[in-house]
């Protein structure tokens, strides 16, 4: 417990990511098994114990400590293990303070009326370092700054591997990991693992850059939409069906009828999406990226988002098909295998994302500016003669985000920034026209922008702010509508709370156009007609 | 036979501080009195200005470098084990354990006796000579760490930790944040007892006082100034893998960054509690303390066999409160002048 102690201790001090990286494999090379392999699963959150629970740890202190000295402990320290860990009057057993294996193994092991038992003789056995490592451990969120992917990146590094092999075997192996210690230390083979419904790094592509297109030849690339969604990777290998992220996290729990519909034996990437396929037309209809968010980061699904927001996914590639991995093949082969497999298997709640045929770029370029569908990001761009390789290659794919929405507006609004911009008018509300009722034109708010214009855009928005102040609401002044800012923003949608009836996403000043009269601003109705919800 | 005065009646509380009313003197006075007793050399202990110093020989020496011409304008050196009377008041001083020099104050008046502990603190420490427990009515005791959860863990635990950086992070320097009178020289001495003999880079702030203690008898080793005047890339070079000591003040500031990565590291009492560190920007916290922790606490007020307990400096509530349970009759004294950490934990 005392090295891992140690480590925790180390992380939670260690500002930088290299530093981390290094007191992680330092403590991999020292640590015996298995209590480096628990290490390893704490640290990429692989261990609970839901039988230890704060409350728990509150009881067993306020049993030896006076309830005063420990409130305004506390109340000084502000994080109940850590208060625990430092207060903790021990009462010597002679027990032998525990390995991390034991405590992890222990706990697995005890029925939960044993587990304070179990906790209380293993604080009186430690000492504060430990204890502290020992709360946080059990009960779960170390918070000491270290991602899971982060923690396999160490592991790499001390086994002198690349983390893309780390992640290939990681989801077929177990804590705690005795055999992947072995290999990494060169005393063991690579681990055989029989379940290969594991991660495959995922393949990335590099943001097309001004100037990049001229040197490439359109006939050796492929064009795809890049779907506002989150991209992932569906494992269903031997019997095992898994939902990875882009970073290699299990988010199947959280998707079960993408997991239900995973009946076939493949490793697929796509983007995961909300979607309904039952609607007219037969068309998938995609639903904005924030009913995607709200079901994201929940461990359990009710049957009502199940219905509300039914997940879907649209397919790039395959990876692996019938246990053969054909990440090898170039992109144009493994494109047609996909297209095959699909036709062949139909799995349900999935289709695949079509290809966009092109000529030359400038037709490219036409199709991207048409694309309207707020599910579309813009363009992958793939070589096709690509095979899939981990991580961001430069060169063989591109993404090609989708030039943002422009309207035009009038400033009806503005108010003073924070901080440094603090003496400035600098965050702006704006309005579209909308018919007044009686035979006019009112300008309604339908957003706010606080970025986007030079230093010297800014004073000069002051100024005109300054002048032409019509009203004054404490830090807030109405201006008079005269002036029209393009605002450029990424999708609109539909918004209850705000009096337009739109909410824009992103909105930035884009171009302030002190040439253009107020009266041609653009109207409420051409914002509507943006939103494709 | 008379019963002996009780002791509020002649030790007591006054806005210059904790008066002695028999001798006619104030010990520690945080304003300019002119008779004083000074504990140590800590500078919320020893005020410049005052016309006539009581202190131990070395108190007096640290007074002197740091005033100079304003270290009191008449000083009397008392050993510690010495007694000496001052108008019907005997005043002796014995060890505290705190920094070189630092004493507490025994005082007998008519029978009774006041202990006023000063700073102290119960672990070792090869730069001053070990606090001496002295049996008394009243025992005035500091509670700088007064509450339960600061129990100082092992210093060579604590110390294992810089050395085990040292070793992990040879390629930079070791930027130690450490009070000037105390934890400089104890974390040196601490470094040198565990067999660290390179040269030790202090900051110009640090200097003087180390060289006060060589005086004074206590062995430093080889030590440097943390200069790069002068020198660019190599001149840097030689602070790569090195401790280099500086005021906390100095460790994460413009200082720290000439050197080569330094990580930044802090001795204190305070460290204990990690998010005090972090806020602190230290990512290598040794929890090293020249004060009592709560444990060291609590035995000191019992083997003083004091019945009375008064508390001051630092959190009295918890301290006032945990006496009584051990049965003692205990009470804060509010004396002005102290904040909280500006004190050298
Ligand atoms: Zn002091
Ligand atoms: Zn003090």
């Amino acid at each position: 417990m005392k090295a891992f102690a140690a480590l925790i201790d180390g992380l939670v001090f260690m500002p930088s990511r290299n530093g981390k990286l290094r007191l992680m494999a330092d403590y991999f090379a020292r640590a015996p098994d298995p209590d480096r392999g628990w290490a390893l699963a704490a640290l990429t959150e692989g261990l609970s114990f839901p039988a230890a629970k704060a409350g728990l740890i509150r009881a067993l202190a306020a049993e030896r400590v006076d309830p005063a000295l420990f409130a305004w402990s506390y109340d000084y320290v502000g994080d109940l293990a850590e208060t625990v860990s430092l207060i903790w009057p021990e009462r010597p057993t002679g027990a032998p303070p525990p390995a991390l294996g034991e405590v992890v193994e222990r706990l697995q092991a005890a029925r939960r009326m044993e587990v304070p038992g179990l906790i209380e003789g293993w604080l009186d056995a430690l000492g504060a370092s430990e204890r502290f490592a020992l709360l946080k451990l059990i009960t779960g969120g170390l918070r000491v700054g270290v991602s899971a992917r982060l923690a396999k990146t160490a592991l790499a590094g001390f086994g002198g591997r690349e983390v893309a092999e780390i992640e290939e075997l990681w989801h077929g192996l177990a804590p705690p990991y005795r055999a992947l210690f072995a290999w990494l230390e060169g005393h063991g083979g690579r681990p055989e693992t029989r379940d290969a419904a594991t991660f495959r790094p995922l393949m990335l592509a590099t943001p097309l850059e001004e100037g990049d297109l001229d040197g490439l030849d359109p006939a050796a690339y492929r064009a795809e939409w890049k779907w506002d969604g989150i991209r992932v990777q569906l494992a269903a290998c031997g019997g095992r069906r898994r939902l990875f992220s882009r970073t290699g996290d299990e988010i199947g729990g959280a998707f079960p009828e993408i997991v239900d519909a995973m009946s076939f034996e493949a490793v697929l990437d796509g983007e995961l999406l909300v979607a309904r396929p039952e609607t007219r037309g037969g068309d998938v209809e995609i639903a904005p990226f924030n009913r995607l968010q709200q079901r994201l980061n929940r461990k359990t699904v009710t049957a009502k988002m199940l219905a509300d927001d039914p997940a879907w996914v649209r397919l790039y590639d395959i990876l692996v098909e019938d246990g053969e991995d054909i990440r090898p093949l170039p992109f144009d082969r493994r494109r047609a295998r996909l297209e095959a497999w699909y036709g062949r298997t139909r799995p349900g709640r999935m289709d695949l994302s079509p290809l966009v045929p092109f000529d030359d770029w400038s037709t490219l370029a036409d199709i991207r500016a048409g694309a309207r569908a707020n599910a579309i990001e813009g363009l992958m761009l793939k070589r096709g003669d690509s095979p899939y390789v981990a991580g961001r290659p430069k060169g063989p794919w591109f993404k090609w985000k989708r030039g943002p929405l422009l309207l035009d507006v009038v400033l009806m609004y503005a108010q003073r920034g924070h901080g440094k911009r603090s003496s400035f008018y600098s965050d702006f509300t704006f309005g579209a026209w909308r018919p007044d009722g009686r035979g006019g034109d009112e300008l309604v708010p339908v957003g706010k922008a606080y970025f986007g214009f030079t230093d010297e855009e800014l004073g000069r928005l002051d100024r005109w702010v300054r002048n032409h102040t019509v009203e004054r609401y404490g830090p807030v002044r109405a201006v008079s509508p005269e002036l029209v800012l393009e605002v450029a923003f990424d999708s609109v949608h539909r918004s209850t709370r705000h009096k337009s009836g739109v909410a824009m996403r992103f909105p930035r000043v884009h171009r302030i156009r002190w040439d253009k009269p107020a009266s041609e601003a653009d109207r409420l109705a051409t914002l509507e007609a943006m939103i494709v919800d | 036979m008379t019963a002996a005065p009780k002791p509020e009646s002649w030790v007591r509380v006054l806005p210059e501080g904790l008066y002695v009313d028999p001798g006619g003197f104030f010990i520690d006075p945080p304003r300019a009195v002119d008779r004083a007793v000074i504990s140590h050399g800590h500078a919320d202990h020893a005020r410049p200005h005052h016309g006539h110093v009581l202190a131990t020989p070395e108190t007096l020496a640290i007074m002197r470098q740091r005033y100079g011409a304003n270290a009191g304008a008449a000083q009397q050196a008392l050993a510690c084990g010495e007694t000496l009377r001052v108008g019907a008041v005997d005043v002796r001083l014995v060890p505290a354990g705190h920094v070189l020099g630092s004493a507490q104050v025994v005082l007998d008046y008519d029978g009774s006796r006041v202990v006023v502990s000063g700073d102290y603190k119960r672990s070792p420490d090869p730069t001053c000579a070990p606090f001496e427990p002295v049996p008394c009515d009243v025992f005035v005791t500091e509670a700088t760490f007064g509450l339960p959860v600061f129990r100082h863990p092992p210093v060579a635990a604590e110390l294992d930790k810089l050395l085990r950086s040292l070793a992990l992070f040879p390629e930079r320097a070791h930027v130690v944040g450490v009070y000037a009178l105390g934890k400089c020289q104890r974390l040196i001495a601490l470094l040198r007892e565990a067999g660290h003999d390179r040269p030790i880079y202090l900051h110009g702030a640090l200097k003087g006082l180390c060289d006060l203690y060589e005086r004074q008898g206590v062995a430093l080793g080889p030590l440097e100034p943390a200069t790069v005047a002068g020198g660019g890339r190599e001149a840097r070079e030689k602070f790569r893998g090195a401790v280099v000591l500086a005021p906390p003040s100095a460790i994460a500031d413009r200082w720290s960054r000439r050197l080569p990565d330094p990580v930044v590291a802090a001795a204190s009492g305070w460290m204990r509690v990690r998010q005090r560190a972090r806020q602190r920007g230290v990512e290598l916290p040794m929890v090293i303390s020249d004060h009592a922790d709560w444990d060291e606490l609590i035995a000191t007020i019992e083997e003083t066999g004091a019945p009375e307990i008064w508390v001051t400096h630092g959190r009295e509530e918890a301290l006032v409160l945990q006496a009584g349970k051990l049965g003692r009759r205990a009470r804060a004294l509010a004396l002005v002048g102290r904040e909280e950490e500006d004190d050298a934990g």
